[in-house]
């Protein structure tokens, strides 16, 4: 297994390689910042634009660039940003230290809903919590989940209203100033989390639900789980012990490869509720046409989409004895 | 999946009506009249109620939009001289803080949403289900390099991807359709690649082959037409997932941009006034769940309508 492990890294590091240059090639021939700096009134002076291209890499050919970003990689250099006075590397690690904060508990929600959801709606098909389930993930996946968040973002106001006082956080990620200590911090953040996880959950949940329902009825459906019950074996222990067990595998494969349609969701949420997150981060980057801070973006995500996926391949294996890695 | 004969019998290039029992076979003995495939889908298809339904709401929605908003008597550029007004009689969707009509905007919008989304899944549909086919069905060397660019593209996250290059090339609603297909082909791909897979290990292709059939034939006459279902039934759902990803980067900003609108961009302009302009901020939510959910249950249908199997539970 670890040699498997080991091959599959190294197979995935060209991959990633490749991937990089193709994004910064698209990002570098976008709009160039120096031309901003050019319409700026009045004019800077000519040395000034001059220093700034030099600074930038611009004066480089675009191969050259590319080549010293990647060198530069390995001494945890992640290339000048257009912002001056910004370290890419401290200021991206920084972000995704916060969006994974918001991906982290909205995957964890969305799996346990869909596990519970998918596995009621197969054992009573055709039930009324089927149809209605069944309903709800239609209508959630039509979502689009801005709108979705706005709305959120709305009823959180109404909400604090309401109640008189701030209990659901609308913006940002954390309180600027909070006092009382640790537990204060803790409870401040949770409040920020609240709306953000719920928008970006039930995107995940509804796919998700589906699938669990889809494969749970399948196993129920299969020869090995009639003879348990022609056996005499009782219907909860067949339930638990033999059908959901197998139901579960596949779930796991799934949630690895919805990982980036997960980070683009952060995107557009932290957007809405404005966070000061990877995703931002990102919009900030392109807007700007801040090429470095793009593929610095791209590293991070590619990379743990990347090891997620492997994580999943190889979690497989534990549940489903079947599975082999030589 | 329909079998090799089948599809022979109803496929009109044998020059034989389907009705006519082949030559060689036995005369029938039933006086059932025999169907043919595309009958036995459309039937399976129409006794979806709910598909056939969502069929009807979103040709209304199309018909709406490409006919309403040639009619309407606003523009989605005119500027009226009532500001901020609720819906009424004279603007059924109220109209926004500089005066223009909500309907006409929304309707403007569904066009060019409903345009990128049908441009998106049709082109990527044509270039996945050939890439995939092509490396599905000759594997070698061929297969490794097709799929692994395919991978590389699949690497790639698509809406910020896309928003770098729609930040690139501009508003234009067929570029970013452009720029959407040319990174959602390489699931298509996977999907036609799989299908493609199982089907060249199966009898009767093998048959053709023992038989002396090109490889042309094989794919047009064999592979083509079995894989249909699978691709129809993909695309369909494409276009649902389409309309969330183009509206979702026009909000971002990096979609369609000002002068013209596109849904996403009617929302994003609308988030601030959720509360004071309400209408300005569900009418055009409610279009795009309008047509993602309907398009969403028609792919529900076609799939139920060409693989009967999936939803039959054994008794």
């Amino acid at each position: 297994m670890l040699a498997y492990a080991l091959r599959r890294v190294l197979i995935s590091v060209p991959i990633l390689i490749a991937s990089t240059f193709v994004v910064f090639v698209i990002t570098a021939l976008s709009k160039s910042p120096i031309s901003e700096l050019r319409a700026k009134n009045p004019p800077p002076p000519e040395r000034t634009i001059e220093l700034e291209r030099q600074r930038l890499n611009l004066d480089q050919p675009l191969l050259e660039r590319y080549w010293n970003w990647l060198l530069g990689l390995f001494r945890g250099d992640f290339g000048p940003s257009v912002q001056s006075r910004m370290d890419i590397g401290a200021e991206v690690v920084d972000r995704f230290l916060v969006t994974f904060r918001l991906i982290g508990l909205a995957m964890l929600v969305a799996l346990i809903l869909a596990i519970i959801v998918g596995v009621i709606s197969a054992v009573r098909q055709y039930s009324g919590v089927d149809y209605t389930s069944t309903f709800l993930g239609f209508l959630f996946l039509s979502l689009p989940s801005f709108w979705f968040a706005i709305l959120l973002k709305q009823a959180g106001i109404s909400f604090n209203n309401a109640v008189g006082s701030q209990v659901l956080f609308t913006i940002g990620d954390s309180s600027v100033y909070v006092t009382g200590g640790t537990w204060a911090e803790f409870t401040d953040i949770l409040g920020h989390m609240v709306l953000p996880t719920i928008s970006l959950a039930l995107l995940s949940f509804a796919a998700w639900s589906r699938f669990q329902r889809a494969s749970m009825l399948e196993v129920l459906n299969s020869d090995y789980v009639r003879l348990a019950r022609a056996k005499g074996l009782r219907r909860g222990t067949v339930m638990r012990k033999h059908a959901l067990r197998t139901a579960l595998i596949p779930l796991t494969t799934v949630t690895a490869l919805d990982l980036g349609a997960i980070i683009s969701g952060a995107v557009v949420t932290e957007k809405v509720f404005q966070w000061q997150g990877a995703g931002t981060f990102l919009l900030d980057a392109i807007s700007n046409s801040d090429v470095y801070a793009v593929q610095a973006w791209l590293l991070v995500s590619a990379t743990f989409i990347i090891l997620f996926n492997l994580a999943a391949d190889l979690l497989y294996g534990v549940l489903d004895p079947r599975i082999r890695y030589a | 999946m329909p079998d090799a004969t089948e599809t022979q019998q109803s496929s009109p290039l044998t020059g034989q009506p389907s009705e006519t029992s082949p030559a060689g076979q036995p005369e029938r003995e039933f006086t059932v009249p025999e169907r043919s495939q595309t009958q036995m889908i459309l039937r399976r298809f129409f006794q979806h109620k709910l598909a056939v339904a969502s069929l009807f709401v979103l040709l209304g929605v199309v018909l709406l939009a490409f006919v309403g908003g040639a009619l309407w008597k606003y523009s989605y550029v005119d500027i009226t001289a009532d500001e901020s007004v609720p819906p009424s009689w004279e603007h059924p969707f109220g109209t926004d803080a500089v005066g223009h009509d909500s309907f006409a905007q929304v309707l403007r919008g569904t066009q060019l949403s409903l345009g990128v989304a049908v441009l998106v899944a049709l082109f990527s549909t044509v270039v996945g289900t050939v890439w995939g086919s092509i490396a599905g069905y000759y594997r070698g060397w061929l297969d490794t390099v097709m799929m692994r660019i395919a991978d590389l593209v699949l690497t790639l996250p698509l809406l910020a991807v896309a928003a770098v290059l729609g930040h690139n090339v501009g508003g234009s609603w067929w570029l970013i359709a452009v720029v959407i297909a040319g990174l959602y082909w390489a699931y298509v791909a996977r999907v036609a690649r799989g299908v493609v897979l199982s089907l060249r290990e199966k009898e009767f292709i093998e048959a053709s082959k023992a038989l002396g059939a090109s490889d042309m034939r094989i794919i047009l006459r064999h592979l083509v037409p079995n894989s249909l279902g699978a691709v129809i039934v993909n695309a369909t759902i494409l276009v649902a997932i389409a309309i969330l990803i183009e509206t979702a980067l026009s909000f971002l900003g990096f979609g369609v941009r000002p002068p013209d609108t596109s849904l996403g961009l009617l929302v994003s302009n609308a988030q601030t006034a959720v509360s004071t302009r309400p209408w300005l901020f569900y009418f055009p939510g409610l279009f795009i769940i309008i047509i993602a959910l309907t398009i969403n249950f028609i792919g529900d249908g076609l799939r139920d309508a060409f693989d009967p199997k999936q939803t039959k539970v054994r008794e």
